[in-house]
């Protein structure tokens, strides 16, 4: 121990009580190391996290739910204070439902969050895996988390399914009763996988109780692991980043963990956090006191899984009911092809893009730079494709709330859909194709002859030309000589300082534009001795500003500092 | 569609009644067309007030002609039967107008155009009629819900007309309402929910059909609905559902109906597909724009 104060010690209590802490745990090290990670500044980095905050939104309403709800199928019956079900047998989960829609203290509320959450949770994991796709940040050596995130989505599911199975209503029994034909349209093994879920024939006594384990313990807890496991891989591979200037594939730019990034990111979870109260407050969610407890003998017009499951309901719905009878009373049900050897094929593929993209492609290297879309139009048109064979699905899963609502025949409906099923990836493939090469070629067209001005100038012998702003060194002809190097071209002059830059605020203007025009004036004046003046946001390679503080960014490149920001250290 | 009529028997200047009254005698099945019917639509409302003073009239001169004619023998006749057989007359006179072209002379019906009435009952009529189906506009998958082209008692006459002519099934009375609400629910879901929703909402049948959402429907139009089966509905005979379940069925869709949500906004009591559809169109839309708020902040 130290008698005599070393040159910067801490002078004060708290600084000292940190020192103590440190010595027994050193932890100050690690901590640095943490709060200095730097994250990339791209908005869509933080899709993955609405589907992390959405998670801890469910973990904290489910937890609430649990202390009430009762997964148990001993019938009783409700005397509870909903008059219309007074003297209705059912079970006990349904009969818990209810008192926590109608005599819990906050139940419904709870109730209605934590099922918003839940269809949130699930889209925002279907947009972050979008984000991933069509960038192409599943490439090595990132496929371990791509593999991750596909079995987080299963689960997420398979999650959801139970969940909403659970309560015991007329609405999600028959989606039970649809999941036990699906498990007995197994070949072979079906009956046996029957009778090991269910415990015997349909629907017995156990289901509900196992759903309940499976929802609340099981899933949650693997899911929990997994998604550790997912942030920590990332916390190693360090993030992907978008090129651009001072990007490379060995450094990453944009904010630290502390405080800019933890900021933005509490600010997230607040946001996601509010989106599900103000659903759950203001919009009604599957109300099961109008559905009416479970019973086999009865069922619905209309009746829906949830979102995320829909896509089978509506494969169903457009396969057509071809029963294989094979010799010797054994068939195999239509079932079998469109809710299991779909989604099965589905989801293979999903997981082994990666791997089957890396082998078509032969492209075999580590990547830490991102594509923009359209500079892989084949994944691309893949991703669109895939995503209007899921939509067409999704859709149909609805067709008959379709129909009945436009008043369009359900049989029209489910032949748009089979049609739909067959033309419509077609269609995307090729539409987003054409897309993607006419972007690139604008890109290339800018950076060859320049940023339009909007200036036409006539010329002495009365021809007129449009002025173009070239981005770097022009040759002989005029013509630039930027190489195209996938990163996002200038297209307005404000953006390479040729004009006043864009005046910040997101809802309303925040500065003067005056203000900005002077404080322009003075930069360029004092910066015009620091650096020369040209700007070339489209070179690849050059550090932008290093040395500059991460934070508060070049004023000159349209409000968004986030362009610059520090290198970090090479990656090991 | 309107489920009270709303009609004012109030007097009217007593010339207006002429007009009106070729307007209503021109009224054949026939000039059905779209653009008659939009037409037709359009005038409606004054047309059945001044109309229902017109068929009053009509109706009054009529039974006073004919009793006249006809006292001798039914000099003996109680006045209520003399109501009845009036209004048997004013049905018959506006079965012969507005229906006759395809149920028949005699209600046998007319091959292609329209089933035989015979034994169907007022209570068929009254729900046929009442909901706007009949007459019939055009011959489609669905018989739609229209506005209601007659008035309550004239088509009570109507009934009265086919209840005299074949029998059937009777019109109700009393508190259709009065039936234990919990059970009517446990029959709701049992009997109707299948074609019509667990909350009445409708539902899509095969071939453009559909079984219509019942938010519109008053007591008498569940009931006689029951009784008739219309279309592709089964018919609930009085041994199927007794009278007294079929109050509670009807005391269960209408206070189902008029109950709020508890939780919020209903969008549309649907269940997943409009849940889905929001939690897209305003969740996700809503966290993305936090999102891109946020990511683009220094
Ligand atoms: C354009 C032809 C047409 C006209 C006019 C018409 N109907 Fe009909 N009616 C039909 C057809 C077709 C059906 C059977 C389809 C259905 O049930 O919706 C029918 C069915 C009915 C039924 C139900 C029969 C049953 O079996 O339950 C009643 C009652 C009825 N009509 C009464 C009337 C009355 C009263 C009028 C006059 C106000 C009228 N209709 C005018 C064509 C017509
Ligand atoms: C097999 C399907 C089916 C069942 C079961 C069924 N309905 Fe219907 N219902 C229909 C159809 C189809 C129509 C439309 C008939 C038409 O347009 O002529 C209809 C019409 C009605 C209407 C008229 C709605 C309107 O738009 O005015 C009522 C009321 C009604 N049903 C009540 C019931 C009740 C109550 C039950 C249960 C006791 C029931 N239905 C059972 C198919 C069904
Ligand atoms: C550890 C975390 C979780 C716990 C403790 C939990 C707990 C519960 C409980 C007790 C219920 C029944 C109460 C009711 O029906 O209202 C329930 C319902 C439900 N849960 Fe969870 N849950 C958790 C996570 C999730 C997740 C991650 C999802 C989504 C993928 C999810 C989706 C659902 C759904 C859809 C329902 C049906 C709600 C309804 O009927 O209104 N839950 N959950």
């Amino acid at each position: 121990m130290a008698t005599a104060t070393a040159p910067g010690a801490p002078r004060t209590a708290l600084g000292k009580a940190a020192v103590e802490l440190d010595e027994r745990l050193i932890v100050a090290g690690p901590l640095r190391r943490t709060l200095h990670k730097v994250f990339p500044d791209h908005w869509s980095f933080l899709l993955g996290e609405i589907a992390l905050y959405s998670f801890v939104v469910l973990l904290l309403t489910g937890t609430y739910l649990t202390f009430f709800f009762q997964g148990s199928m001993t019938e009783v019956v409700y005397e509870g204070s909903y008059a219309p079900l007074r003297g209705v047998e059912m079970s006990v989960a349904y009969a818990s439902t209810l008192d926590l829609s109608f005599d819990v203290r906050g139940g419904l509320v709870v109730r209605q969050i934590h099922h918003w959450s839940a269809l949130l949770f699930v889209a925002a994991i279907v947009v972050h895996l979008m984000r991933i796709f069509f960038t192409g940040a599943f490439r090595r050596p990132r496929e371990t988390n791509w593999l991750i995130g596909i079995a987080l989505l299963v689960l997420a599911l398979v999650e959801g399914f139970a969940g909403y199975s659970m309560p015991d209503d007329l609405l999600s029994g028959t989606g039970l009763r649809i999941a036990s034909a699906i498990m007995l349209a197994i070949p072979v093994v079906g009956t046996w996988v029957h009778f090991a879920v269910f415990g015997g024939d349909y629907v017995g006594e156990l289901i509900v109780g196992r759903l309940y384990i499976a929802h609340v313990l099981l899933i949650p807890a693997i899911m929990l692991g997994l998604i550790a496991l997912h942030l920590l891989i990332l916390v190693k591979q360090k993030h992907t980043q978008f090129p651009g200037a001072g990007r490379t594939e060995h450094n990453v730019v944009g904010v630290r963990m502390f405080p800019t990034f933890a900021v933005k990111s509490t600010g997230l979870f607040f946001v996601v956090f509010a989106v599900c109260a103000a659903l759950g407050g203001a919009v009604q969610i599957n109300p099961v006191w109008l559905w009416g407890p479970y019973d086999p003998a009865k069922v619905s017009a209309a009746s829906q899984p949830d979102w995320y499951i829909m896509f089978l309901d509506g494969s169903t719905r457009l396969f057509p009911a071809w029963d294989i009878n094979l010799p010797g009373d054994y068939t195999i049900p239509a079932l079998f092809w469109p809710t299991l050897v779909l989604p099965g094929i589905i989801f293979t593929l999903m997981a082994l893009y990666p791997v089957l993209e890396r082998v078509l492609t032969g492209d075999t290297a580590s990547h830490h730079l991102l594509q923009r879309p359209r500079d892989v139009p084949v994944r691309t048109s893949l991703g669109a494709m895939s995503i209007a064979f899921y939509v067409v699905l999704l859709l149909s899963g609805a067709n008959d709330v379709i129909a009945e609502k436009f008043d369009i025949s359900l049989n029209a409906m489910t032949w748009a859909g089979r049609l739909g099923l067959i033309l419509l990836p077609a269609a995307a493939y090729v539409l987003t194709y054409r897309v993607c090469l006419g972007l690139q070629k604008h890109d290339r067209e800018v950076l060859e002859h320049g940023i339009e001005t909007g200036v036409i100038r006539r010329l002495p012998n009365g021809e007129f030309i449009e002025v173009h702003q070239p981005l770097g060194p022009v040759d002989a002809h005029g013509h630039g000589q930027l190489a195209y190097g996938g990163a996002p071209v200038p297209k307005r002059m404000n953006q390479v300082g040729g004009a006043r830059r864009a005046i910040r605020g997101f809802f309303t203007p925040i500065e003067e534009p005056i203000r900005v025009e002077l404080e322009q004036r003075e930069e360029s004046r004092g910066l015009a001795t620091a650096e020369e003046g040209g700007r070339e946001l489209t070179s690849a390679g050059r550090p932008t500003e290093g040395g500059r503080p991460s934070e508060g960014g070049r004023p000159s490149e349209g409000g968004r500092p986030s362009e610059g920001g520090r290198p970090q250290e090479p990656r090991d | 569609m309107s489920t009270t009529n709303q009609q004012s028997d109030a007097p009217h200047p007593g010339t207006a009644g002429a007009a009106p009254r070729r307007s209503r005698w021109g009224r054949r099945p026939a000039d059905g067309t779209p653009a008659a019917a939009a037409r037709a639509r359009l005038r409606s409302r004054r047309r059945r007030r001044l109309g229902n003073v017109a068929g009053l009239l009509a109706g009054l001169i009529l039974t006073g002609a004919l009793y006249s004619a006809l006292a001798p023998a039914h000099a003996a006749d109680s006045s209520a039967d003399a109501d009845t057989e009036s209004a048997v007359e004013a049905g018959e006179e506006l079965y012969t107008r507005s229906c006759i072209t395809c149920h028949g002379e005699n209600l046998e019906g007319v091959n292609n155009r329209g089933p035989s009435l015979i034994g169907v009952g007022e209570a068929a009529v009254y729900f046929q009629v009442h909901t706007g189906r009949m007459p019939l506009v055009r011959q489609e998958a669905d018989a739609p819900d229209k506005p209601v082209v007659f008035s309550d008692e004239e088509i009570d006459q109507l009934g009265a007309y086919i209840q005299a002519n074949g029998g059937g099934p009777t019109l109700p009375s009393g508190d259709l309402r009065d039936g234990d609400l919990a059970e009517g629910g446990e029959l709701f879901r049992l009997n109707c929910a299948s074609c019509h929703n667990f909350v009445g909402q409708g539902g899509a049948l095969s071939s453009g059909k559909a079984a219509p959402s019942l938010e519109a429907s008053n007591d008498l139009e569940i009931y006689t609905a029951m009784l008739s089966g219309p279309e592709n509905m089964p018919v609930f005979g009085d041994n199927q559902i007794t009278p007294e379940e079929k109050r509670a069925i009807i005391n269960y869709v209408q206070t189902i109906k008029g109950a709020g949500d508890p939780g919020g906004a209903g969008i549309g009591r649907l269940g997943p597909a409009p849940e889905g559809l929001v939690i897209w169109v305003v969740g996700v839309a809503a966290t993305l724009f936090g999102v891109y708020w946020i990511g683009t902040k220094a």
